[in-house]
């Protein structure tokens, strides 16, 4: 071992357990590192003396909101405590792991989970990204599982706005750079422009992974002796303090820049960690696998000795270092990406080197797992952290943090879209479709989706436009998986009880369409600051309506992950809890598409339609008005809808699929011309007359529950009788019409598919620059 | 008869390349970049990726690899060897195929469904199309813009080492529309786009008849075959 000297600065006089015992009233900056006074002097309670600069450094960022959940936790529990059998059926790995793992038949299981990379995403758009979808994928390695696919949901400021475009171009260039060099197809996500996100895009990634039922691993650390290994890339200065000062503070101007603690990706090393670590679990080389995220080193030592048998000792100077003028206490809090630690049994430490050399992954043995119940890390052989590791990664600080009723909501929620005038006459109605097309959020997303190698892997049977992605699992049988994402923060605003119901109804939806089966549910729920006891206040009726929504739909909450302090400036986003819904399919071959194909067929409504139009996008695009109450969510009427087209797709009886969400009927038909460019003629009067509605609600309103689809006339009969024998509202609406290129209204208008595809696209190229080959 | 598809560090689309050899009724070969071993196959596949993380420049790392001693050496013996995205770019760097790549026109990575005509149907990869057919098959990349001095663009395309052309779109800037090119001998072949994504029903790129029916890569696998029966 070199000695201490021979890294200068770094070494000089360690601030060691003795030297805390020796100097208790040594002046330590916790506030600087983001710990208010009472959790300062909780920690000296714990310790029974002052925290060495070390043992400050780990609670500091173990403490943080971002890993602690600390104002968070008192409400998840609810996921927790709201199961039935059904939810518990399938579910071999819950909350509170690195990601949840889901039982999908013929031995395999799927992974997945999403996550936030907020913050880093603003200050540096382009890294920040990027390190979101290497941090959620290293996740998915850790179950044991190899990651196939991942995903995006995206909320940048106002599409205008002079700043917005340095962000769209650094997020996507970010993703693409890094899932294209890793090789997992982008199935799908979403992108969605308001002024709310302006100085504080979201970018939530989403990883899949798919394993065989024996490969599930647990990280933790068991086995006394066994050996404590840190494998990757070289641990280096940045991200320092990135959970506890970017995830968790807002950010204030005037203060010192933060772009150090982002960190910087290497979307090469974490391939190449990729396979190390699948051919180091196949041979059975490791007892577990721990990703090093948020707070590196401090996270994954504190939690793998908590959840195992719960001593570790470590020799910090053991690791390898990028920058070898790091002090002990940047060491524990890097957030260098690509590093993974594992535990290998003595007998094993030779295997499991001789994969990793293989794989040119640098590996360092930094300690092994004790009995003492102490995590004891050394640097250069004197003690600098001797702490219980429970006290640092599990029994954090928990908030009740204050909760207020915000009493504007209630103005707001009186203030109905339903005031401003409806037009009646087919050119108005024709003008308003065509302004909601190419509306920000509704206009096409080619210019980012093009970004995305969507064919690596050769198993992706759907991605974006179409409503989720879908991947193949088994060659043999064709067993796959669907996911899709969602949510509406505008509703939210408005309702964040019934808000964060339709963002789950709409993803809940938006899997099923696809022919495949919904079963789990991963969240990333994005919100203010937790201060706020308004955002408080929203927060908890977020996690009381998703909890209260999984448990009547029977799908789990399998993890995810809260990111507070999203506000520009003082004023908090609207919440935006973004639903991510898992789904099963049996033969991928069976899968549906978002368009219609095929010359003929019968295109039908499912579900009726109600005067909603408050916090619609036509609301929004045509009068910018934001007011009123979101539309109804009926989750059992959305369960027999799923069922429905399940039946439909088990016998072939559907060509298209298509929900209704964001821009109501006239933007699902558009959508659906253009999917594959074959025209349609609709009809609204049945509608109309059914539901007792105007041609504007019919073709505008976002009421719930509903889906077009395409039926080849051939199974007409089978599927009337199958939404006969449902009971579920049905109305035949139209015909498609391969020989016509457009979309016709009849009696109000028509818009050809050139003006369709010319309206839709010219949104974000006009802005951000040409779509290739459009 | 036996593939071999190559992955080196950062390889990405090599088992879809084994897919492809095995959809087209040969039998894939795993080959590792480290190793002096092409375990005697009768052609060998570069396959797509970032290979080394395209540090230095793409392909160029991998194009030193140990296994590509070997890989050069068979090539001069008239063994096929295919170079997908990345595997072309290392064949341009290992001087195997003319000219190199460079960063797209537009600056970014891009994927789309290509159309590309064959020029040449007489290669060892090619012998299953007819010259002047057209085919779509997926692209995706970043460094995908083909170059080369002016006296090599006359010689490649005096001599019909133009193998396929990109059709209604250049998508990367690549001068003469160049999508793929080969030796002289016509055993060595280097292209951008995908083949090995338009091999299987259901996963390959739209086509009129039904969506992600696009089986328009398979000739290549077939081809080797064929060019492997009849040697």
């Amino acid at each position: 071992m070199s000695t201490p000297t021979s890294l200068g600065a770094s070494t000089a006089a360690p601030d060691t357990v003795a030297n805390a015992q020796a100097t208790p009233d040594r002046e330590q900056p916790y506030g600087a590192l983001g710990l208010k006074a009472d959790e300062y002097a909780s920690i000296r309670e714990i310790l029974g003396r002052r925290p060495t600069s070390g043992e400050l450094a780990m609670y500091s960022v173990m403490w943080s909101e971002h890993c602690s959940y600390k104002s968070s936790k008192n409400y998840l529990r609810q996921f927790g405590q709201k199961v039935s059998p059904k939810m518990k059926k399938n579910l071999m790995v819950g909350m509170g792991e690195n990601a949840g793992v889901v039982d999908v038949g013929e031995g395999w299981a799927v992974t997945f989970k999403i996550e936030s990379h907020n913050h880093p995403s603003y200050i540096e758009p382009f890294q920040g990204a990027a390190t979101g979808v290497g941090g959620i994928v290293r996740d998915i390695i850790s179950m044991g599982a190899r990651p196939v696919a991942v995903m995006d949901a995206l909320r940048f400021g106002d599409i205008d706005h002079p700043d917005t475009a340095r962000v769209v171009h650094g997020v996507t260039s970010g993703i693409s750079f890094y899932a294209n060099c890793l090789g997992l197809p982008n199935i799908g996500g979403e992108t969605y422009f308001d002024s709310v996100y302006q100085a504080n895009p979201l970018v939530n990634a989403l990883a899949v992974g798919v394993l065989r039922h024996e490969d599930l691993h647990l990280a933790n650390a068991r086995g006394v002796g066994n050996k404590v290994v840190l494998f990757g890339a070289r641990t280096g200065g940045d991200g320092i303090g990135g959970a506890s000062i970017l995830a968790s503070d807002s950010f204030s101007a005037g203060g010192p820049t933060k772009r150090p603690a982002v960190q910087v990706g290497d979307p090469f090393a974490e391939k190449v960690l990729i396979e190390c670590c699948l051919e180091l679990f196949a041979q059975d080389l490791v007892e577990g696998i721990q990703d090093l995220g948020a707070a590196g080193i401090s996270c994954a030592t504190s939690e793998l000795a908590s959840n195992g048998d719960g001593g570790m000792f470590i020799e910090l100077s053991k690791v390898l270092l990028r920058d070898p003028s790091l002090t002990a206490e940047e060491i524990l809090m890097s957030e260098s990406q690509e590093r993974m630690m594992a535990i290998v049994t003595p007998e094993k430490l030779d295997g499991f080197l001789a994969v990793v050399k293989k794989w040119d992954v640098e590996t360092s043995v930094l300690g092994e797992v004790t009995d003492t119940g102490r995590l004891i890390i050394n640097w250069y052989g004197e003690e600098i952290v001797n702490v219980e590791p429970r006290t640092v990664a599990i029994d954090g600080p928990v908030y009740d943090r204050p909760v207020s009723y915000p009493t504007w909501i209630e103005a707001l929620q009186a203030d109905s879209a339903s005031k401003f005038v409806r037009p009646t006459e087919g050119a108005a109605l024709r003008e308003q479709a065509l302004r909601l097309l190419g509306s920000a959020n509704l206009s096409d997303k080619s210019w980012i989706t093009n970004q995305y190698d969507t064919y690596v892997m050769g198993n992706t049977a759907l991605s974006f436009p179409d409503d989720g992605g879908m991947v193949r699992v088994d060659e043999e049988s064709g067993l796959g998986f669907a996911v899709a994402t969602d949510a509406n923060g505008r509703y939210c605003q408005l309702d964040p009880y019934v808000g964060a119901q339709l963002a789950l109804a709409e993803a809940f939806r938006n899997v099923a369409v696809t022919g495949a089966t919904p079963v789990a549910v991963s969240d990333c729920l994005n919100f203010g600051s937790p201060e706020n006891p308004e955002v408080m206040w929203q927060f908890s009726k977020t996690v009381e309506a998703l909890s209260d929504g999984c448990l009547e739909l029977e799908i789990p909450v399998t993890g995810g992950n809260v990111s507070f302090y999203n506000q520009t400036g003082d004023v908090p986003i609207h919440p935006t809890p973004v639903i991510a819904v898992l789904g099963v399919m049996d033969d991928v071959a069976k899968r549906i598409p978002s368009g219609w194909q095929d010359e003929g067929d019968n295109i039908y409504l499912l579900g009726t339609t109600k005067l909603e139009l408050d916090g619609s996008a036509w609301a929004g695009v045509i009068h910018d008005h934001l007011g009123g109450r979101p539309p109804a969510v009926d989750l059992g009427a959305e369960q027999r809808l799923a069922s429905l087209i399940a039946a439909g797709s088990e016998q072939s009886l559907i060509a298209s699929a298509h929900d209704l969400a964001d821009g109501g009927l006239a933007q699902s038909l558009a959508e659906a011309t253009m999917r594959f460019g074959v025209g349609a003629r609709i009809w609204l009067g049945e509608i109309m007359e059914r539901d007792g509605v105007d041609a504007a609600t019919a073709l505008f309103s976002e009421s719930t529950g509903r889906v077009i689809v395409s039926v080849p006339r051939e199974e007409d009969v089978k599927f009337q009788g199958l939404c006969e024998g449902r009971g579920y509202p049905v109305l035949r609406i139209g015909v498609t019409d391969a020989q016509t290129p457009a979309l016709e209204i009849q009696d109000l208008f028509t818009i050809s598919l050139d003006e369709l595809r010319g309206t839709h696209r010219a949104t974000m190229s006009e802005r951000f620059g040409a779509v290739i080959g459009q | 008869m036996r593939v071999g598809v190559i992955t080196f560090p950062g390889s990405l689309d090599d088992r879809d390349a084994q897919r492809a050899v095995r959809v087209a009724g040969a039998t894939p070969v795993a080959l590792w970049h480290g190793d002096h071993d092409l375990q005697g196959v009768d052609a060998v596949i570069l396959p797509g990726g970032f290979s080394y993380g395209d540090y230095l420049r793409a392909g160029a790392i991998a194009s030193h690899a140990p296994i590509m001693a070997e890989v050069i050496d068979a090539a001069n013996k008239g063994v096929p060897v295919l170079g997908i995205c990345n595997g072309f770019q290392m064949l341009a760097e290992a001087r195997l195929v003319p000219g190199a790549h460079t960063r797209n026109a537009h600056q970014q990575f891009i994927r789309r469904d290509q159309k590309l005509r064959v020029e040449n149907a007489s290669t060892a990869w090619t012998n299953e199309y007819s010259t002047g057919a057209e085919i779509i098959i997926p692209l995706k990349n970043a460094d995908g813009r083909y170059v080369a001095d002016a006296e090599t663009i006359a010689r490649v395309e005096g001599e019909g080492q133009v193998v396929f052309r990109y059709v209604d779109i250049n998508p990367n800037g690549s001068m003469n529309d160049i999508a793929g090119v080969s030796n002289s001998a016509g055993n060595v072949v280097g292209l951008m786009p995908h083949p090995e994504h338009a091999v299987e029903e259901g996963f390959g790129p739209d086509t009129a008849a039904a969506m992600a029916s696009g089986t328009d890569g398979l000739g290549f696998f077939t081809s080797v075959i064929r060019s492997f029966v009849t040697a």
